[in-house]
């Protein structure tokens, strides 16, 4: 069901989002704390590269229908 | 030779010229006079030659016609010319020797003027022509005698104009002919019976004449022998008997006249007939004719010689008679003398012998001496005078007989060209009946020539008849046979036309019943194939809201099975979609609600597309769609604009035929998304047509079937 994949790909972005949240998070606390002497910007910053990270996937993923691939372009 | 020696005289005169200009001035007057003024010289010489040459030619041209003829044939205009001069040119020809004695006259008057010219001034051109027409002199001279031959007489040749000869037609010319031949008969009897009247009339008073002219002839012998003896006898009986023979000579002589004219009126009316006759110009007639001349002129001799016999005698008579009248008259003086002497003395001296006195007989002596002195020197003077009395009466005899010789000679020169011309006549008749006879001859050839011709002629036209004949009967026999061919051929036509018939009809009854059969099978099967499609109708509307149907495979096998042998619908059932047969079809129903549900996931991604596709711009078309609001259902114009592209539009008027039931406006509108709206809806669309598809064979296959049960339905 093609109406079903707009939410399924939604569905995949928030999970991915939100894994990648809080492992960016999680990353940053714990950099932050063990390297960083409990600065907040890497948790700041791996929350971020988390959020972006999924931004960037989640956008792909939305978009990839209409790229062409590099396999597509060889045939 | 001679141009030769006057050139050299030229010369010779030229040099001396030169040579001593003015010694001899004389005798080069001529010469000088032409060296001096040369060009008018040469302009007076050429007119002159013009001049003198178109003279000559009109002269010769008036002479022979036959130049003139040639010269206007060839130089044109020159007709004209000789028309001015000559008048018009006629025919007439002169004899050819007159012609060229002329012609060579007036070439030698030209030539003796040409010589004359060229010796005046000089002019070697006026030689040249000088010595040609010499020696052409000379050839005239030589065949002077020997005309040429080709003087035409064109008028003198001219063709008789011959009319056509028709022949006329054999009954015609035979009754022609006998008409002919009968008035030739009847002419003939009539000239012959003229004639024959006329010389038996003309005989008759020839005889009398002839007669007469004898009666006269004896009567003048005897009155002069009468007349000689009364001269020597002096018997008064005699002078009765004289008196009654000059009575007798007188009233025969009369008799005689009288006869001769008669016989002349009747010789010349004689003459008037056979002349009448002989202009008749029948060819029968002419021995009749000539027969009546050569009598005439035997008569007409007959009659001149008893004339000229006649006027012998008379001459004679005359002789004898003045001769007479001489002794009468001396008698008569001599009486006279003696009854002057003695005139007592009666007439008749001679009887007087005794009555006499002496002195009157010695008177009577005297005076006879007288007399006889007299006599004697008229005597004597008569010898003296003798030989001219004899030439005179010599000369008046020689006169006489001359002009009774011209007389004799005419009248016998008469005769002769008489009977010449008789002779002639008569040898004309026998050439003619020669020649007659030869025509006959000739014509008895062409005659049988003729019939052979003939003969020829109808054998070829009886060949070519008969081939005509043979040919047109064959014709026709062909044209028979061809029509009772024709015929024969009509008649077989005919009858197998009817067996045709015949038989066409029991075949088609035949196919008829057949068909029929056929009918009652297709008839059958029609409704076979209806039931399996109205169970595959049937099969389309089992479905629960949001499941398919069930596969439509049985259906469709059930529906070619009832259809194995028909095409059409075999193909429609073929036709199928696979899906609907493996899976099924969802319903309108089903498809209704999953639009509904899907159109504000549609709404949500109206503005993703190609080239806008980022997270952002998903979250502005959330943003719109949340923001925007359009109509529930909109129904849809019947032509698609620009604006009407709109995805919220399109499903709107999507939703709208949805509720009204048109899936497939529906459909239609629905596949003008574009972009990501698109992907989200294709699955649906893909459903609705499938079953659009599917519904659209049922259709198309119940149709047919009701239209074969319809088809194959018997009306009562």
């Amino acid at each position: 069901m093609s109406e079903k994949q707009l939410g399924k790909k939604v569905d995949r972005c928030l999970a991915d989002g939100a894994i990648k949240l809080g492992t960016g998070l999680g990353l940053g606390i714990v950099f932050s704390v063990l390297f960083f002497k409990r600065h907040t910007w890497p948790i700041s910053f791996g929350s971020g590269a988390g959020l972006g990270m999924a931004y960037a996937n989640c956008q792909n993923d939305l978009r990839s229908h209409y790229l062409l691939h590099k396999s597509e372009k060889e045939q | 030779m001679l141009r030769a020696c006057l050139r050299g005289a030229n010369a010779t005169a030229r040099n001396n010229c030169r040579r001593n200009p003015l010694t001899s001035v004389q005798h080069c007057r001529h010469y000088t006079a032409g060296e001096t003024s040369g060009a008018t010289k040469v302009v007076a010489a050429g007119l002159l030659t013009v001049s003198s040459g178109i003279g000559g030619t009109i002269l010769y041209a008036k002479w022979d016609h036959k130049f003139r003829a040639a010269v206007e044939k060839n130089v044109p205009y020159s007709d004209l010319l000789f028309s001015l001069a000559l008048g018009p040119s006629s025919q007439e020809g002169l004899p050819i020797k007159k012609q060229v004695k002329l012609a060579i006259v007036v070439r030698c008057v030209f030539v003796t003027f040409l010589y004359c010219y060229g010796v005046c001034f000089e002019n070697e051109v006026a030689f040249c022509v000088y010595m040609f027409a010499l020696e052409e002199c000379k050839e005239c001279h030589d065949h002077k005698d020997t005309p040429v031959t080709a003087v035409v007489h064109p008028n003198t040749e001219s063709p008789v104009a011959m009319e056509p000869l028709k022949e006329r037609p054999v009954e015609e010319v035979a009754a022609r002919l006998a008409q002919q031949d009968q008035e030739e008969q009847d002419i003939l009897a009539s000239v012959s019976a003229s004639l024959e009247e006329s010389l038996a009339s003309s005989a008759k008073t020839t005889l009398q004449a002839i007669g007469a002219q004898e009666a006269a002839l004896q009567a003048i012998t005897q009155h002069t022998h009468k007349l000689k003896e009364a001269m020597e006898a002096e018997k008064s009986a005699q002078w009765k008997d004289l008196e009654a023979a000059l009575a007798n000579r007188t009233c025969a002589m009369n008799d005689a006249s009288t006869a001769l004219l008669k016989a002349n009126e009747t010789l010349g009316s004689l003459k008037s007939v056979i002349d009448k006759s002989k202009g008749l110009n029948i060819a029968a007639v002419h021995p009749l004719v000539l027969a009546a001349e050569e009598n005439l002129h035997n008569m007409i001799v007959d009659l001149d010689k008893v004339v000229t016999k006649v006027q012998s005698a008379e001459s004679e008579a005359k002789i004898v008679s003045q001769y007479s009248e001489l002794v009468n008259e001396a008698k008569q003086q001599f009486q006279r003398e003696v009854s002057s002497l003695t005139p007592e003395i009666q007439a008749n001296w001679k009887g007087l012998t005794g009555k006499l006195s002496a002195d009157d007989l010695n008177a009577l002596i005297a005076h006879a001496h007288r007399r006889i002195d007299q006599l004697n020197r008229e005597l004597a003077e008569q010898r003296v005078r003798e030989q001219i009395h004899i030439d005179a009466a010599l000369e008046q005899q020689k006169l006489e007989d001359q002009k009774a010789l011209e007389k004799a000679v005419n009248t016998t020169l008469q005769h002769v060209k008489e009977e010449a011309r008789l002779e002639q006549e008569r040898k004309l008749g026998e050439l003619r009946e020669v020649m007659e006879a030869e025509m006959r001859t000739q014509l008895r050839r062409q005659a049988a020539a003729h019939t052979d011709h003939v003969q020829d002629v109808l054998k070829v036209q009886e060949h070519e008849l008969r081939a005509e004949a043979e040919q047109v009967l064959s014709s026709k026999m062909l044209e028979q046979e061809t029509r009772y061919r024709q015929l024969n051929q009509e008649q077989l036509d005919n009858f197998t036309l009817d067996m045709n018939t015949a038989y066409a009809r029991l075949k088609g009854m035949e196919e008829a019943i057949d068909s029929h059969v056929v009918a009652e099978e297709e008839a059958r099967k029609a409704h076979q194939l209806w039931l399996s499609v109205e169970a595959l109708n049937y099969t389309l509307k089992t479905t629960d809201s949001d499941l398919p149907t069930i596969p439509l495979k049985s259906a469709a096998e059930a529906v070619r099975d009832s259809c194995h042998d028909n095409d059409f619908a075999l193909a429609l059932a073929s036709a199928l979609p696979e899906e609907s047969l493996h899976r099924g079809v969802y319903s309108e129903a089903s498809l209704r609600a999953r639009f509904n549900s899907l159109r504000s996931l549609a709404r949500r991604v109206a503005l993703i597309d190609e080239s806008h596709n980022s997270l952002y711009q998903y979250f502005l078309s959330y943003l719109q769609a949340a923001l925007l609001f359009e109509d529930e259902q909109k129904a849809p114009p019947t032509q698609l604009s620009r604006e009407d592209l709109d995805p919220f539009k399109l499903l709107s008027y999507a939703s709208y035929c949805l509720e009204h039931g048109d899936l497939e406006l529906a459909a239609k509108l629905v596949n003008q998304l574009r972009g990501e709206t698109r992907r989200v809806v294709e699955d649906w669309l893909t459903e609705a047509r499938l079953t659009l598809e599917t519904r659209q064979v049922v259709s198309l296959l119940s149709a047919y079937a009701n239209a074969v049960g319809l088809g194959t339905t018997q009306a009562p």
